[in-house]
């Protein structure tokens, strides 16, 4: 196996908020190796962003409370000093913003920007840092780079400045990439050219990615394991195929079930999930999806720990009580379903 | 570039005119505002003030005397009605003066406003934040002319710690120069302070939630590179904005207060003394004078502002 980049035990963030205490993030463990994309998903409000942002300690304030440990290459992220911290953020993780119109200074060029992060890590002269800056927007696809570099983030198109993004987060040739809805705030088209970039890049520089997004569509192209949040908690995560085609979690059904597919016959109306995310200042008790699952029973009053339930896959894990066998009946009847019929070919394809 | 020089300038011609004709004829209508009669003193027959107005033209329609007036500005003819004096010498010998207590002082509010401001952002909700919000709203309700009447007194008069009052030319000593004008800087200052470091808190707030500096963050900056390259260039630029139109109203004389409570004999007391004896050339001069300098700090504001937000285009 190769080598474990990043480990996070049991990871807690609360906000103290005028609605009382809002726990965002409650107890999520994952790791993450060399190379691997992880994608973490959930709806708005899950706890994916705070998770993601954590682990760079952006999440830190007068009114955030942490706990449990997020293990980087021997230094300790969530307690580290904000020097330590400096010396990781840019140059071991970093991280690509959702919302490229507003994630760069609008008063300085492109270039100065991704300059100052070069020689916030590496002793360069500005000659070479800005060489390196022209090469970075060259490999990311932006057109005559050795102009562009002066320019303004407004003279750019939204997808041309998460391009400029991508640039400035591989500057310094990062371990990990944490990207944070890359491609939400773009057009569908551009969101493909993205997440084509993304992948070829990580392929290049072998640098591993958590993808953080509430859209499954673009995880199925890219990421090696899921992890599927849903208010505050993991309750769902294994390899790509087993949540694509073996997925245990009635939230999870229904992420999957909620999204076009051009090759089934079309539904008269997109399934969607019931109900809305509750509060995370007012969770349910037990299983917190249980408002919103159809297949709510007396069990799931108690809080079902994240354990692999499938015995034939022992790294794929869920939080809900229903057995697998009735899993595999239930799932069977839910709108829109899933991809089980797909098993078979794609299963043995892998 | 070009057309932004020529637009502003041929603006400022039309502001001009505007004040100048606006200022003219206010007082021509303004009760007690025969200037014959004043002139005459005050046992005068009607013979000698009918000379006066003869004179001196005021029986002429109000539109001669407008143009006669404007061309003694333009040509440096124009006297005061109640001494004499030729207006535009006097206010050329009181420009440095102006000058120097208004550049003095717009150094030290902005400077002090940046570190309060940038200070209590950092510390909001914090003790010291709360303390410097107190005095800063202190320093915003307490009136020139009573804080400089205060420091004038006590400092200069009473404890004799600096000069009472009075202007020593920069070019005759430099340090007898900022010696007197200590008190003047600081009583002129601190309204600005408190209205710029509470102006430039709220906004470095407002930046500081902005998702550019989540990303600088991110970068690995330290908290000071992320302080000063992105938080405060980003907030500074309306304070910047305000700063200068207040710089040009103080060098057009409009720190009346302060000037004629430290009796530093600058612009803006010539016009407080011109005012109250009713003295129109002086006045309107003074008042050309003013804005012309607010007209003028204008421009260079939006090329400023321009500079600072590339976003921004002058046309």
């Amino acid at each position: 196996m190769s080598e474990r980049l990043l480990e996070v035990r049991d990871l807690k963030v609360s906000f103290a908020t005028e609605e009382g205490v809002v726990q965002a993030v409650d107890g999520v463990s994952f790791e993450l190796e060399a190379g691997e994309v992880l994608a973490v998903v959930g709806e708005s409000g899950s706890g994916k962003s705070v998770t993601a942002m954590t682990l760079m300690g952006l999440t830190r304030g007068p009114n955030a409370r942490f706990e449990g440990t997020a293990r980087y290459k021997g230094t300790e992220l969530v307690a580290a000093s904000d020097e330590e911290l400096q010396r990781v953020r840019g140059a071991e993780i970093a991280m690509i913003f959702q919302d490229p119109m507003t994630s760069l200074n609008p008063v300085h060029r492109i270039g100065d920007q991704i300059i100052e992060q070069i020689q916030a890590h590496e002793e360069i002269s500005d000659s070479a840092a800005r060489e390196r800056t022209v090469e970075l927007l060259d490999r990311v696809g932006i057109p005559r780079a050795r102009e562009r570099v002066d320019n303004y983030p407004f003279e750019f198109s939204g997808g041309m400045r998460q391009r400029v993004m991508i640039a400035l987060a591989l500057s310094c040739d990062p371990a990990v990439l944490i990207a944070d809805e890359p491609t939400t705030a773009l057009d569908v088209t551009i969101q493909a050219q993205i997440l084509q970039r993304m992948r070829n890049l990580r392929d290049e520089t072998g640098a591993a990615v958590i993808l953080v997004t509430h859209d499954l569509g673009v995880v199925a192209d890219i990421a090696d394991r899921i992890a599927v949040m849903y208010a505050g908690r993991i309750v769902e995560q294994g390899k790509l195929d087993e949540i694509f085609y073996d997925p245990q979690h009635p939230y999870t059904w229904g992420l999957l079930g909620s999204i076009a597919r051009v090759d089934r016959p079309r539904p008269a109306r997109l399934p969607t999930i019931a109900g809305m995310p509750p509060s995370l200042a007012h969770r349910p008790e037990g299983c917190h999806f249980r408002p919103r699952c159809p297949h709510e029973f007396a069990e799931c009053v108690k809080t079902p720990p994240l354990e692999s339930r499938v015995p034939a896959s022992p790294g794929h894990k869920d939080r809900c009580w229903l057995s697998v066998e009735d899993k595999r009946g239930e799932r069977e009847i839910v709108p829109g379903e899933i991809g089980l019929e797909d098993k078979k070919g794609v299963g043995a394809a892998v | 570039m070009a057309r932004f020089i020529v637009r502003r300038v041929v603006a400022m011609v039309f502001v001009l005119f505007a004040i100048s004709v606006l200022t003219f004829f206010i007082f021509n209508v303004i009760p007690a505002g025969d200037p014959a009669v004043r002139m005459a003193g005050k046992s005068a027959t009607p013979t000698t003030i009918h000379a006066i107005r003869r004179d001196w033209g005021f029986d002429k329609p109000v539109y001669v005397q407008y143009v006669k007036t404007m061309g003694r500005v333009f040509s440096g003819n124009l006297v005061s009605y109640i001494n004499q004096r030729n207006v535009i010498d006097e206010i050329r010998s009181r420009i440095p003066r102006t000058f120097c207590l208004a550049i003095g002082a717009a150094i030290l509010w902005m400077f002090v406003a940046v570190i309060l401001g940038l200070y209590t952002a950092v510390r909001a909700g914090q003790f010291s934040d709360r303390f410097l919000t107190v005095l800063a709203l202190i320093g915003i309700s307490m009136p020139v002319f009573w804080v400089g009447a205060l420091m004038a007194y006590y400092l200069g008069f009473k404890w004799e710690i600096f000069p009472n009052g009075g202007y020593v030319p920069l070019t005759d000593d430099p340090v007898d120069w900022a010696y007197h004008l200590i008190l003047p800087w600081t009583a002129l200052s601190i309204l600005f302070i408190g209205v710029y470091s509470r102006l430039l808190r709220s906004n470095v707030l407002d930046t500081m939630n902005d998702d550019y500096v989540r990303t600088a963050r991110a970068k690995g900056l330290s908290e000071r590179q992320v302080l000063v390259r992105h938080v405060l260039r980003n907030s500074l630029i309306p304070i910047v904005t305000l700063w200068g139109l207040d710089f040009g109203a103080v060098l057009g004389g409009g720190a009346i207060l302060t000037e004629t409570v430290f009796d530093i004999q600058g612009v803006g007391q010539y016009a407080a003394e011109s005012v109250s004896q009713l003295d129109v050339p002086p006045v309107l001069t003074v008042t050309l004078f003013g804005a012309f300098f607010i007209v003028f700090l204008n421009a260079i504001v939006d090329i400023v502002y321009a500079y600072l937000d590339p976003r921004i285009r002058l046309t």
